[in-house]
C-alpha cells in the first residue's frame, strides 16, 4: 500500500505558492504557510460527499475544476465600493482589494482606542498578541479552505480595540475583488481583537466588481475578550458566477457577547462557516442570517457553536429564501461539553420555497454532554400560503406584488436585525432587488 | 349590482365535488341579504367564489357585477371593481404592516381605475381617522398584519380595511358559530356604520344571532347547495326557532 498522491486539485493552486514572497515576512509566519500548505496539500479540495459530514450537501467539483490564476490586482475607485456595498462616510472603513490592505482607498478617523489597517503591517510591526493570535482560531485544523487561505496569508485586515474602549460608531471592513481579464482566487483575512470591556460594531462586506468566475477565500478570526461585546455583520454579495468560501472562528471569554447576522445572497457556490467557542463561563453568542438563492446557487450555511465553560448562552436562527433550482444548506450544530452546565442553547432555521425545483437541507444538531441544559431547535421548510395570497388579492393586490409583500414580511425579520441605518439601507434596498429575481424564477408551489 | 344565474360549482380537481347547484340570487344596490345555512351547505363557499378563490370552479352559470360577468376576472380584478370580502379567519401575515398593506391595495385599485394614488400624508390621515373609528388598539395596527392578534383584534382589523378601502359590495364570511357578543358587535358597527344607499353587504352566517344587530333587508335561507327559501327579516326568525331541518333532504322526508 502506498501513500495516496496529493489530489490533483492541489496542484492548480501550487505554482501560486511557490511564487510568494518571503521577504519581510516574520519567522513564524513563513512556518504558519508551509504548515498549512502541508494540510492543504494532503487535504485537497474536498470534493467527496460520502461519508463527508462537512461537505455532505454541498457540490464543490465545479470550483475543483476550475483554475484560479493569484497575484494580480485590478484598478478599483472609491466610488466603485461606494455603490457596489453599504457604506457610511461616518464610519472608520478598511478597504482590502484582492487581499491587500489599501490605504489610500481607506477612511480612517483615528478614533481613540481603535487600532484598524492592514494586517500584513500589525505583523510587521509585532502587535501585541497578534504573533499568538494569527491562525490559532483558524488555519490550524483539519479544514482545507482555511489551510489554503492561511498557505497565502501575507496581508488583509486588523482591527484592535483597546481595553474598556466602547465605540458607538461602527468599523467597516471591505474586502473588494476587483475588475481583472481573468479568474483569480484571493485570500482575504481579517483578524479582531477585542480587549477586556470593549464594545465594537463591525461591518463585514465582500463585493465583487467583476462579472467573471472569481474565488475567495476569506478567513476571520475574532477574539473577544472577557466582557467585551462586539456587533458583527457580514454581506456577501458576490457574482453569480464566483465561489465564496468563508470561514469565521471566534473565541469568547468570560461574560463576552458575540451576536453576528449575515446577509448571504451571492457568489455560484456560497459558505458560511462559522464557529464560536464559548470558552469560559457566562459569554454569549447569537449567529443570525437571511440567505436568498436563485437559479443554480448553491448557499451553505454552516454554524456551530461550543459550549465549553458554564452558564453560557448561544441562539442560532437563520431564514432561508429559495427559488429556481438553487439548493441551501443549513447545517446548525451546538455542543455542549461535559463542564459546560446551565447552558442555554437554541437553533432554528425557517424556509420558504418559492419554486419546485429548488431544495434545502437542513440539519439542527444538539451534542449534549452535560446534564442541567436548556435546549431546541427546529426546522421547517413552507411556501407562500394560498390562503395568505388570496387574502391579499382579495384586497386588491395582484398576485406578483401580494407574493413580494410575503416575501419581504418573510425576510424583515431578519432585515431588523441591521442596526446601522446605512447597512439596514442597503440590505432592504438589495433585498428588495433580490425578490424581483427570486419571483421571477417562482412558480406556482403552494399557490393552487 | 350582483346578479348569480345558475351557478353550479365544484372544487378544483375533485370529481363529485359539487358544492353549490344551481344558485339564483340578486343583490340591488344600497340592499343588505343575509344568507343563511347549516355548516356544510355551501354558503362560505358562495362568499368565496364570489371573490374568485382560485380552489374552486364554476361548472355552469354566471356572476354579473353591475350587469357585466366577473367570473373570468382573478380576485384583485374583482377588490378593484369595490368588491370586498371579510374573512372569518383572517390570515397572519409576519412582518407585514396593516398600514403598508393598505396602502398598497388603495395604490392598486387607483391604479387599476385610473386614477391619481392618495398621497402619503392623505392615507396617514385617513388610516388613523379610521383607526380611531373602528376602536383598534393604534399599538395593534404596528405591528405584523393579524399576528398573534385575538378573535376580536381580528375583527376590528377587517372592519378597518372596510372603512379604508370604502367597497361598493361587501361579503361578510362569518359562518362560523364561535364568534362573542363582542365580535358580533364590532362586525354589525362595521356593517351599520357603512351602510348607505350606494352600497351593499352579503352577510353569510349561521346563526341569527348576528341579525339581531344588523338588519337584512332579504334573507335567503342556503341547504345544500341550493337556495331552499327567500324572504324578509322575518326569515330569520323562523330559523331561530325551528332551525333548518325542515330544509334539509333527510328533514323533510321525514
Amino acid at each position: 500500500m502506498t501513500l495516496a498522491a496529493p489530489p490533483t486539485s492541489v496542484e492548480k493552486y501550487a505554482a501560486a505558492f511557490e511564487s510568494l514572497s518571503d521577504s519581510g515576512t516574520p519567522g513564524w509566519l513563513i512556518a504558519t504557510r508551509l504548515q498549512a500548505w502541508a494540510n492543504f496539500s494532503e487535504l485537497g479540495i474536498p470534493t467527496a460527499r460520502r461519508g463527508n459530514e462537512l461537505w455532505k450537501y454541498t457540490n464543490l467539483r465545479p470550483l475543483a475544476d476550475a483554475g484560479f490564476e493569484y497575484g494580480q490586482i485590478g484598478p478599483v475607485s472609491l466610488d466603485q465600493i461606494k455603490s457596489a456595498g453599504p457604506w457610511d462616510d461616518a464610519w472608520d472603513t478598511v478597504v482590502v482589494v484582492d487581499g491587500n490592505f489599501s490605504a489610500q482607498l481607506s477612511s480612517l478617523n483615528g478614533t481613540p482606542g481603535l487600532t484598524a489597517g492592514s494586517l500584513g503591517e500589525a505583523i510587521a510591526a509585532g502587535t501585541d498578541n497578534l504573533e499568538s493570535q494569527f491562525a490559532s482560531l483558524a488555519g490550524r485544523e483539519n479544514y482545507a479552505f482555511t489551510a489554503l487561505n492561511t498557505a497565502f496569508a501575507a496581508d488583509g485586515a486588523y482591527i484592535g480595540i483597546a481595553a474598556d474602549t466602547r465605540l458607538a460608531i461602527p468599523v467597516q471592513v471591505v474586502f473588494v475583488t476587483s475588475d481583472p481579464t481573468s479568474s483569480r482566487a484571493t485570500y482575504p483575512r481579517l483578524l479582531i481583537s477585542a480587549s477586556p470591556n470593549s464594545s465594537l460594531t463591525i461591518v463585514e462586506s465582500y463585493i465583487n466588481l467583476s462579472e467573471s468566475s472569481q474565488l475567495t477565500v476569506p478567513v476571520t478570526e475574532i477574539f473577544a475578550d472577557h466582557d467585551s461585546k462586539i456587533r458583527h455583520y457580514r454581506i456577501q454579495i458576490e457574482n453569480e458566477k464566483s465561489f465564496h468560501i468563508g470561514t469565521a472562528r471566534v473565541n469568547q471569554k468570560a461574560g463576552s457577547s458575540f451576536t453576528s447576522t449575515s446577509f448571504a445572497t451571492g457568489a455560484s457556490i456560497g459558505r458560511n462557516d462559522v464557529h464560536t467557542q464559548l470558552d469560559e463561563p457566562g459569554a454569549e453568542c447569537t449567529l443570525h442570517g437571511l440567505y436568498m438563492t436563485s437559479g443554480q446557487q448553491q448557499q451553505d450555511q454552516e454554524i456551530s457553536t461550543t459550549h465549553a465553560r458554564p452558564n453560557c448562552t448561544s441562539h442560532q436562527f437563520y431564514k432561508g429564501i429559495l427559488s429556481g433550482k438553487s439548493h441551501a444548506v443549513f447545517s446548525g450544530k451546538v455542543v455542549v461539553e461535559r463542564d459546560a452546565q446551565k447552558s442555554v442553547a437554541n437553533q432554528k432555521d425557517l424556509n420558504l420555497m418559492l419554486s419546485r425545483g429548488a431544495r434545502i437541507d437542513a440539519k439542527p444538531s444538539l451534542e449534549i454532554f452535560a446534564d442541567d441544559v436548556k435546549c431546541a431547535h427546529g426546522a421547517t421548510a413552507g411556501h407562500v400560503d394560498g390562503d395568505t395570497l388570496f387574502y391579499l388579492r382579495s384586497r386588491g393586490v395582484d398576485e406578483e406584488t401580494a407574493k413580494a409583500i410575503l416575501i419581504r414580511g418573510f425576510a424583515d425579520e431578519m432585515l431588523d436585525e441591521f442596526e446601522p441605518a446605512a447597512l439596514r439601507e442597503f440590505v432592504e434596498r438589495t433585498t428588495d432587488d433580490r425578490i424581483a429575481t427570486l419571483l421571477a424564477e417562482s412558480d406556482t408551489l403552494g399557490t393552487v | 349590482m350582483l346578479e348569480i344565474k345558475n351557478l353550479r360549482v365544484s372544487v378544483l380537481d375533485i370529481d363529485d365535488s359539487e358544492i353549490l347547484k344551481r344558485i339564483d340570487l340578486t343583490v340591488k344596490t344600497g340592499e343588505v341579504h343575509a344568507i343563511m345555512g347549516p355548516n356544510g351547505s355551501g354558503k362560505s363557499t358562495l362568499a368565496n367564489v364570489l371573490m374568485g378563490r382560485p380552489e374552486y370552479v364554476i361548472t355552469e352559470g354566471d356572476i354579473l357585477y353591475d350587469g357585466e360577468s366577473i367570473i373570468d376576472l382573478l380576485p384583485e380584478k374583482r377588490a378593484h371593481l369595490g368588491m370586498f370580502l371579510a374573512f372569518q379567519y383572517p390570515a397572519e401575515i409576519p412582518g407585514v404592516r396593516p398600514w403598508q398593506f393598505l396602502k398598497a391595495a388603495l395604490d392598486a385599485k387607483a391604479d387599476s381605475r385610473g386614477e391619481e394614488k392618495m398621497s402619503i400624508r392623505d392615507f396617514s390621515k385617513l388610516f388613523d381617522e379610521k383607526v380611531e373609528a373602528v376602536g383598534i388598539n393604534p399599538q395593534l395596527v404596528k405591528r405584523s398584519l393579524n399576528e398573534g392578534f385575538s378573535g376580536g383584534e381580528k375583527k376590528r382589523n377587517e372592519m378597518l380595511q372596510l372603512e379604508v378601502l370604502q367597497p361598493e359590495l361587501a361579503i361578510l364570511d362569518e359562518t362560523d358559530s364561535g364568534l362573542d357578543v363582542d365580535a358580533l358587535r364590532i362586525v354589525a358597527h362595521g356593517v351599520n356604520s357603512m351602510r348607505s344607499p350606494e352600497r351593499s353587504f352579503i352577510i353569510v352566517t349561521h346563526y341569527q344571532r348576528l341579525l339581531n344587530y344588523i338588519k337584512p333587508d332579504v334573507v335567503h335561507i342556503l341547504v345544500e347547495g341550493k337556495i331552499v327559501k327567500t324572504g324578509g327579516p322575518e326569515l330569520a326568525l323562523e330559523v331561530e326557532k325551528d332551525g333548518y331541518k325542515q330544509y334539509t333532504s333527510v328533514g323533510a322526508s321525514a
